[in-house]
């Protein structure tokens, strides 16, 4: 029996999120979804006529930060070209996109596989503008340009993965890099990166490359991954079926979880590419580049290494907190803070505030908790004016309120008690109060020393000084023994 | 002396001097309007009204040192005027109105100019004779029977005729130069990137040009030094100072080193127009010039070149006239069907001709052998006038190889159109400057054009030389028998 190899390349479109579109003054403006439609519009992303492109320049850079993080080579001169079809989304009539000359190309992404380390070779990274969106009510069709002109950045692999796991490898990291690079939020939910896929199988130990399908729109890491693997699975099928595979062009229906042609070779664009007479060729000097080389921040895996190494965190911890930038980088603004110690920190931002994070739906920089403003949280328990507990609570009143720690614990009084001669009335009260457990403590049955210790702490709604009401406890139990 | 006969530093002189007032000018010309475009019809929209509340406001002391304070200009309807119907000759945007001003426009505004109205033109400035304007062909004033040429012949004909004191055209492959050479007027295409295009509703990008139309070398020296200059909003045009263009008309043009390339004077010309245009020669080098023979060996190429290279452009150009945000829509069953319809109904022949043409020279297979291989022989033209012009200040040629034809003689010959832009071509596809002027008239009594080009940036050699022959001659004095 034949044994089958996939062969898998992607195209990855992210938004860049400059202030501006592409081409034009207009605002880049997330989709929440509620946006009023065609507000973020002027006449150049509607395609007015006698409107002309001017390119965004920070568009230009954080494609060559991206090509640079991806190993790419910069090309010193790269051009524009239009890439002409009708659609009623795309203004012009045609995208301005760069074909032939784009800003970077033949670098690579290392993804981390079960065979482990696997280089996966970037054809080409270039720039290119979004286009509209469309809305079908009833049999009216609508269409909305505030995406129109969003600058795109299109990463283009070589057909270099061989499973849907190392295609998605291949996403999550590229993601990260890209959030990393400050490209954009990585809200896939916004559809801020949307992907294509073209697959294709062959007999293993073969080299040829076959036809393959292209699956379009795939707007988040599990779809890209689901229809992978099931054209994966479909191809090798009607291979050993004695059929043949044809280049098509297939949509993703996830809800039912297939792939469906959509185009036929016969039916494929001839999107008659010429250079964009609008826009002359664009020189990236050698200077330019290298300020931007300098200018890239640390990658995730150089942070992770790093993490592990500096602070001596271990490897789910070092994962948890280098996986998002703004976690990363609250983590190290904390760190540097020199008041808590790296462990302690990463186990109140993975544990607690994650959670919190999660319950809300915010990401770190969403939350109104300052990591100055955690460190003197996590130094007031150390501290002992509030005990761990009281602490978590303190910080769900932070996250929820934007109060500091300072103020929530004078307001509700929630400072630890560790004045002896107040927890030692509270303790005799205790005592006297549970005469039978006072008397099992007596007879030798010291473990109930804790319970007594539980009565302490509810009598004082949780604030009093564990370590002191311990040995306060003692104290006074060990005394009733000499009475006697 | 009828107002509307001034030239518009004669015109300058007289407000300034207050012996006219801007309203009184702009009334003038707006009557000579009603007496000649009946017969011309040189405009798709005039803007009485505001053009004469423009003028008492300027009158009341409005835009006082401004350079074209009061002066009534027309502007080609491919230029965006907001708020004004901006149709360029087409049915597809017939009831289009602008939500911006050109560059162009807001810089003649700026400059106090009054704009009364937006003149006829081929549809999308596709045409060389106005009658592929999709609403009514203009006139030649001088002769009512035949074309101004074009695509600029709405704006050539209304500088001929007196209905302004001169005019914004377009010339991507001699629309401004041609038009003025059939209509006896002065024309002026700069340098590629001098002026802005934003605003300019795109034919071809890459050879599109603002020009002006003007009764004369001066003035077209005033109106370029208005509209010239970078635009942030347009990345091709070029961040150089804007000379005094004025400052160039001397007069003296002795020791200047003058072409005449042998590849202009061809057979089948109009032997007048050849005469005319050596007749000049002569009198260029009677004002001291040194004349040179130069050769443009790849002349005979510009025609082929421009017509690949322009409809490719135009192909993508057009494409955004769907019918979806703007201009006509013709409903169908489908998408499909409602672009055919609405592109099928809003395009002239001569524009889905060229678009067809465009379409083909960029689809797959074809790339290389038509549109790759245009651009190469356009850089070798290009390089042909660089060489010329190591040799030669300016260049001087006939603008056209006849005078103006009659309507409809070929409206059904394509190709025979296309040859009456065979000299104009080729400035365009160096994205050099060029200019034509009066140098005579035919036996019929129309007039004739003579070309002076200079090399990328060099309007202030070219409007020098033009002068110097103005000056010395008289016929840019006759005006036509309207």
């Amino acid at each position: 029996m034949t044994h089958y190899e996939p062969v898998i390349g992607l195209e990855v479109h992210a938004q860049i999120h400059t202030a501006s579109k592409m081409f034009c003054r207009c605002p880049v403006v997330e989709d929440t979804g509620d946006l009023e439609p065609n507000t973020y519009v002027c006449p150049v992303c509607t395609a007015m006529p006698g409107t002309l492109p001017v390119i965004n320049r920070r568009a230009v850079e954080l494609t060559i930060m991206t090509g640079l993080a991806l190993n790419c080579e910069i090309l010193p001169v790269s051009r524009f070209a239009r890439k002409s079809y009708f659609y009623p989304d795309l203004p012009k009539g045609y995208q301005i996109s760069q074909h032939g000359l784009p800003l970077a190309r033949d670098g690579y992404l290392e993804i981390d596989t079960e065979n482990g380390p696997r280089r996966v070779r970037i054809d080409n990274v270039h720039l290119e503008e979004d286009t509209g969106k469309l809305f079908h009510v009833g049999n009216v069709s609508l269409v909305d340009f505030n995406r129109a002109g969003v600058p795109l950045i299109e990463i283009v692999t070589k057909p270099d993965m061989r499973s849907a796991e190392e295609v998605r490898a291949f996403a999550v990291k590229l993601r990260e890099i890209l959030v990393y690079l400050g490209v954009n939020s990585g809200d896939m939910e916004k559809g801020v990166m949307r992907f294509e896929a073209s697959v294709s199988v062959r007999p293993v130990g073969s080299d040829e490359l076959m036809p393959r399908h292209e699956i379009k729109n795939l707007n988040s890491f599990r779809a890209l991954a689901r229809a992978v693997a099931y054209e994966i699975e479909q191809q090798i099928k009607t291979l050993e079926s004695g059929g043949r595979v044809t280049q098509e062009t297939m949509g993703w229906d996830d809800a039912r979880g297939v792939t469906y042609t959509q185009r036929t070779k016969e039916y494929a664009h001839d999107y008659r590419y010429f250079p964009e007479p609008d826009l002359p060729p664009l020189e990236v000097s050698r200077e330019w580049v290298e300020s931007l080389r300098r200018q890239l921040p640390e990658l995730p895996d150089a942070r992770r290494a790093r993490f592990r190494a500096e602070y001596g965190l271990g490897d789910f911890e070092t994962e948890l907190l280098v996986a998002d930038r703004a976690v990363a980088d609250y983590f190290e603004t904390a760190v540097g803070l020199g008041k808590v110690s790296p462990k302690t920190l990463a186990n109140w931002i993975t544990g607690d505030l994650f959670r919190l994070m999660k319950e809300t739906r915010r990401g770190i920089d969403e939350i109104p908790v300052s990591p100055e403003g955690l460190v003197d949280l996590i130094r007031r328990v150390e501290e002992g004016t509030v005990n761990l507990n009281t602490g978590r609570e303190i910080l769900e009143e932070m996250v929820a309120t934007g109060k500091e720690a300072r103020q929530i614990i004078e307001e509700k009084g929630l400072a630890q008690i560790s004045d002896e001669v107040a927890l030692r009335e509270i303790i005799e009260q205790v005592l006297d109060q549970h005469p039978a457990q006072v008397e099992q403590y007596l007879g030798g049955k010291t473990q109930v020393a804790g319970w007594l210790m539980g009565q302490v702490m509810k009598a004082t709604r949780g604030r009093a000084n564990p370590q002191l009401v311990r040995s306060l406890l003692t104290e006074a139990l060990e005394a009733r023994r000499e009475a006697r | 002396m009828n107002l509307y006969e001034l030239t518009i530093h004669e015109a300058r002189r007289l407000l300034d001097a207050g012996e006219v007032s801007a309203e009184e000018l702009t009334e003038a010309v707006l009557a000579r309007i009603l007496e000649v475009d009946n017969d011309v019809q040189a405009y798709i929209t005039l803007m009485p009204e505001e053009a004469l509340e423009q003028a008492r406001a300027i009158d009341a002391g409005g835009g006082s040192g401004a350079p074209l304070r009061g002066i009534p200009l027309a502007v080609k309807d491919v230029l965006c005027t907001a708020g004004v119907p901006t149709t360029c000759g087409s049915r597809i945007l017939e009831n289009f109105i602008p939500p911006y001003d050109a560059t162009v426009v807001a810089r003649l505004r700026a400059a106090g100019a009054i704009i009364i109205g937006k003149t006829n033109t081929d549809e999308f400035a596709m045409g060389s004779s106005t009658e592929n304007s999709a609403f009514f062909p203009t006139h030649n004033p001088w002769d009512l029977s035949r074309v101004p040429g074009g695509s600029s012949g709405g704006s050539a004909a209304a500088v001929a005729a007196g209905e302004c004191l001169g005019a914004l055209g377009t010339d991507t492959g001699g629309s401004v130069r041609q038009p003025a050479a059939l209509c006896g007027v002065v024309g002026l295409k700069p340098t590629y990137g001098r002026v802005s295009r934003y605003g300019l509703v795109a034919f071809a990008s890459s050879l599109d040009q603002v020009g002006v139309l003007t009764k004369d070398v001066t003035d077209a020296a005033i109106v370029l030094g208005v509209i010239a200059g970078h635009d942030p909003m347009d990345s091709t045009s070029v961040d150089a100072p804007v000379p005094d263009y004025t400052a160039a008309l001397t007069g003296d043009i002795r020791g200047m080193r003058v072409g005449v390339p042998k590849e202009y004077f061809i057979e089948g010309m109009q032997p007048e127009v050849e005469e005319a245009v050596r007749a000049a020669v002569d009198q260029l080098a009677d004002l001291g010039a040194e004349v040179v023979e130069v050769s443009l060996p790849h002349t005979d190429y510009a025609l082929p070149v421009y017509y690949l290279i322009a409809p490719a452009e135009a192909s993508a150009n057009l494409a955004r006239y769907d019918g979806v945000r703007y201009g006509l829509r013709v409903q169908g069953t489908d998408l499909e069907e409602t672009y055919k319809a609405t592109r099928g109904r809003g395009f002239g022949p001569e524009v889905k001709r060229r678009i067809m043409l465009g379409t083909y020279a960029l689809s797959a297979g074809y790339y290389d052998a038509y549109y790759l291989k245009a651009q190469k022989v356009r850089t070798l033209i290009k390089q042909d006038f660089d060489r010329a012009f190591e040799q030669v200040d300016v260049i001087v040629a006939p603008t056209t190889p006849t005078t103006a034809f009659r309507l409809g003689e070929k409206v059904d010959d394509p190709l025979q159109m296309y040859l009456s832009d065979v000299f104009t071509l080729s400035m365009n596809l160096a994205g050099i400057c060029g200019l034509s002027l009066p140098c005579g008239f035919d036996r019929q009594g129309l007039p004739i054009g003579m070309q002076v080009i200079g090399p990328a940036f060099g309007e202030e050699t070219v409007l020098r030389v033009a002068y110097a022959y103005e000056q010395a001659t008289e016929w840019h004095k006759r005006r036509c028998g309207l």
